[in-house]
């Protein structure tokens, strides 16, 4: 009983989207799809950075994909030739289908631009990934930091940000409290 | 014949104690604690406990939490401090008017806890002087009790400006 119960749990979970729906977007864009995977149910393609923007409204307006999951990016310095990559998860609530995008960025051109203009949720996934992992978003209304404080120097998931580095402490009467403290942690890491 | 003042008591079967202001406002602080709770994370959840019924802080005479600085005397530091409140700990210290006494409760804020990170502050005694560390992840209502009975043998035996 418990097998089935297992079973029925899973396929509830397991609305993504089939692989027509890839068919459709490597015909549209072509050479811009860098790859496309399928594990576990989960339908994923990887797109180049130039068609962000209008694959995502291709998406919402002409795919019925009206609900922006989640927003998030990944460092995968030292394991991929290209550093960062930032991971969209689309959802259609009127087809129960979900697909994953992602967009694989260089360091040094580490920017994309905004959703904000198509799904407001899309400001503070985009100022979260701008906080921890330093990836900009071009024409975001307000990217400032949105877990971590503005006297904060660097972006701490970014995997070479020091693990035992330490900022100051901010605020009155505990000018870098712990300042002489991380000098030191970063010496030994 | 004369009496003395302690005969002419004993006489009229007045009760009456002696002792020292010191240890009498020390007597009277210990058992009238308005506590402040800061609670930011899960340890709250044993403060509660703690403060409830089953383990009731009431028999100790700290069963009165107030949610203003100004009118408490115990900061009770209950959860993970970060960076980013770190500021927000310390002015809510500074506004407690003397005497005050601070209680770390639990792990994080007595060294961080299991945050070893670049978000977390390592001990909230890098911005504020702590009175007594209560250990645990979170620590068990007896922990706190005992806690507490330690904090008061504090308050009793120092030295008490008037």
């Amino acid at each position: 009983m418990s097998g089935t119960r297992t079973e029925r749990t899973f396929q509830a979970t397991g609305s993504w989207a089939g692989p027509e729906l890839v068919e459709r977007i490597c015909e549209r864009f072509e050479s811009a799809v860098l790859g496309q995977s399928e594990a576990f149910g989960e339908r994923e393609v990887t797109v180049r950075r130039e068609i962000w923007p209008t694959l995502a409204r291709w998406l919402k307006e002409d795919e019925g994909f009206e609900y922006l999951l989640d927003l998030t990016a990944v460092d995968y310095l030292g394991l991929r030739p290209v550093r960062f990559e930032v991971v969209a998860h689309f959802y259609s609530l009127s087809g129960n289908r979900r697909l994953r995008v992602c967009v694989p960025l260089q360091e040094e051109r580490a920017e994309l631009p905004t959703l904000t203009g198509l799904w407001k949720a899309a400001d503070w996934y985009e100022r979260e990934i701008w906080d921890l992992y330093g990836i900009r978003f071009a024409g975001h209304p307000d990217l400032r930091r949105l877990l971590l404080y503005d006297e904060f120097k660097g972006h701490p998931l970014r995997k070479d940000y020091k693990m035992k580095a330490r900022q100051p402490l901010i605020g009155p009467g505990t000018m870098g409290g712990a300042a002489s403290q991380s000098r030191e942690d970063e010496a030994d890491v | 014949m004369e009496l003395s003042p302690v005969q002419r008591s004993l006489e009229l079967a007045e009760p009456f104690v002696t002792t020292k202001l010191d240890k009498v406002l020390g007597w009277g602080r210990k058992y009238s604690i308005f506590n402040y709770p800061f609670v930011t994370a899960c340890c709250g959840m044993e403060y509660m406990s703690a403060a409830c019924s089953r383990y009731d802080m009431d028999r100790f005479g700290a069963g009165l939490p107030r949610f203003s600085p100004r009118q408490s005397d115990v900061l009770l530091v209950v959860g993970t401090i970060t960076h980013k409140m770190a500021p927000v700990l310390k002015q809510v210290y500074d506004q407690m008017c003397e005497p005050k006494w601070v209680v770390a409760f639990g792990a994080c804020t007595i060294s961080g806890g299991p945050y070893n990170n670049y978000a977390v502050l390592q001990g909230i005694d890098q911005i504020i002087p702590v009175d007594i560390y209560i250990p645990g992840c979170p620590p068990h209502a007896e922990v706190v009790m005992d806690g507490l009975i330690k904090l008061q043998a504090k308050i009793q035996h120092q030295k008490h400006e008037v």
